[in-house]
């Protein structure tokens, strides 16, 4: 196996902790999804969400603005305290500002929970291996960040468990629901990112 | 009372319930009355790129915030004012300027003098207060503009309005 620069492995099979499968895993973990405002980050984690939702206006899509995401969960979170706000991304999405989760962290709203999709690969640009399958662990620097609720699924017999969390919690969750890196559900998402805040407020606030 | 006591009062007379930043020197009085004040959430960023996105979640869900930094971290902010523009999110910051009038630390030039250029490029609207009545008088018109009028803007605070500070 060859050693790429700083010691990486280039060519690895897939590291055997990353099991599941996300077309599955995912829409168990999330149960009735319309009881959640979600956030669904760039890449696999909104083709997954737009799927599982038929484009429902109760979720935010994007396809862009990379390293965004957990920090619009937060804010439409302290917007709507009375709400469960639901961010759904993916390790790179994450990685891009995880100190996001440290400034959650602080806030600790407890209506809001975020799952990060960890497939160790950044799927969209060629699956290349993202930190997360290079030693990096988000749910140690989600703990190290403050984040008080966390549940690191990597088996079937994990994930009843954390369907529990992203409900039952009264502080701030974070689960890293780890995956296997195979597609994501076929591509559905609308590409504006204007019509998918008008749709998401007009469902939300009737205007 | 401070002019930056009479912005506060405005941003509240306006809504705004979420208040943003990196902690600064210039915004320090606007940053002490948000924490002291249970009508807003004071947010702590570990980066200013962050508040453009809590803003843009804020208005998902029908509140009203506002990014407090320095000019150094408007370039930190660039790719994700696309989220602002593209999705046609209200948006106001309010910028303490470096570098821009007597300023003796070499390192704030380059972000300080390219503020409102790549503010711009962002479709961020960029106006200046000089003087305190000037500051008051502009965050009054820059929240209708974002609130009312649906737009993205800046107000610079410039350092003939805050001082340059001493090394």
């Amino acid at each position: 196996m060859a050693k790429g620069s700083a010691g990486r492995e280039i060519g690895s099979a897939v590291a055997p902790k990353f099991l599941l499968d996300r077309r599955e895993a995912l829409p168990e973990l999330l149960g009735r999804h319309e009881d959640f405002l979600i956030v669904a980050g760039l890449s696999g984690a909104s083709r997954d969400i737009a799927a599982l939702t038929r484009n429902g206006p109760h979720a935010y899509i994007m396809l862009g603005a990379m390293g965004g995401a957990c920090m619009i969960g937060l804010g439409l979170a302290l917007a709507r305290p009375d709400r469960s706000v639901l961010v759904v991304t993916g390790d790179g999405e994450l990685l891009m500002n995880v100190s996001a989760l440290a400034t959650i962290a602080v806030m600790n709203p407890p209506n809001l929970a975020i799952v990060c999709i960890d497939n160790g690969h950044y799927g969209e640009t060629g699956y290349q291996k993202s930190h997360t399958s290079l030693g990096t662990d988000l749910a140690t620097i989600a703990s190290g960040a403050g984040i008080k609720l966390i549940r690191s699924i990597e088996q079937q017999a994990d994930i009843a468990a954390g369907a529990s969390l992203i409900r039952e919690a009264n502080a701030t969750v974070f689960v890293l629901l780890r995956v296997k890196p195979t597609e994501p559900a076929a591509d559905q998402r609308v590409l504006d990112p204007a019509l998918g805040r008008l749709r998401f407020r007009a469902a939300l606030m009737g205007e | 009372m401070a002019w930056q006591d009479q912005i506060f009062d405005l941003l509240l007379q306006h809504e705004v319930t979420q208040i943003a930043y990196v902690p600064d020197a210039g915004h320090k009085i606007l940053i002490d009355r948000s924490l002291a004040d249970a009508r807003v959430h004071s947010v702590a960023l570990t980066t200013e790129e962050e508040g453009v996105a809590l803003l843009a979640g804020a208005d998902l869900g029908g509140a009203r915030g506002v990014l407090l930094m320095q000019s150094s971290g408007v370039g930190n902010c660039i790719n994700m004012l696309s989220l602002i523009k593209g999705g046609g999110f209200p948006f106001l910051t309010l910028v303490s300027m470096r570098g821009d009038f007597g300023e003796a630390n070499a390192w704030q030039y380059p972000m300080g003098q390219a503020t409102a250029p790549v503010l711009e490029a962002m479709g961020v609207i960029c106006l200046r207060a000089d003087t305190p009545a000037e500051a008051v008088a502009t965050v009054s018109a820059a929240l209708t503009m974002a609130f009312r009028a649906r737009r993205a803007v800046a107000v610079l605070f410039t350092q003939k309005l805050l001082g340059a500070k001493h090394f």
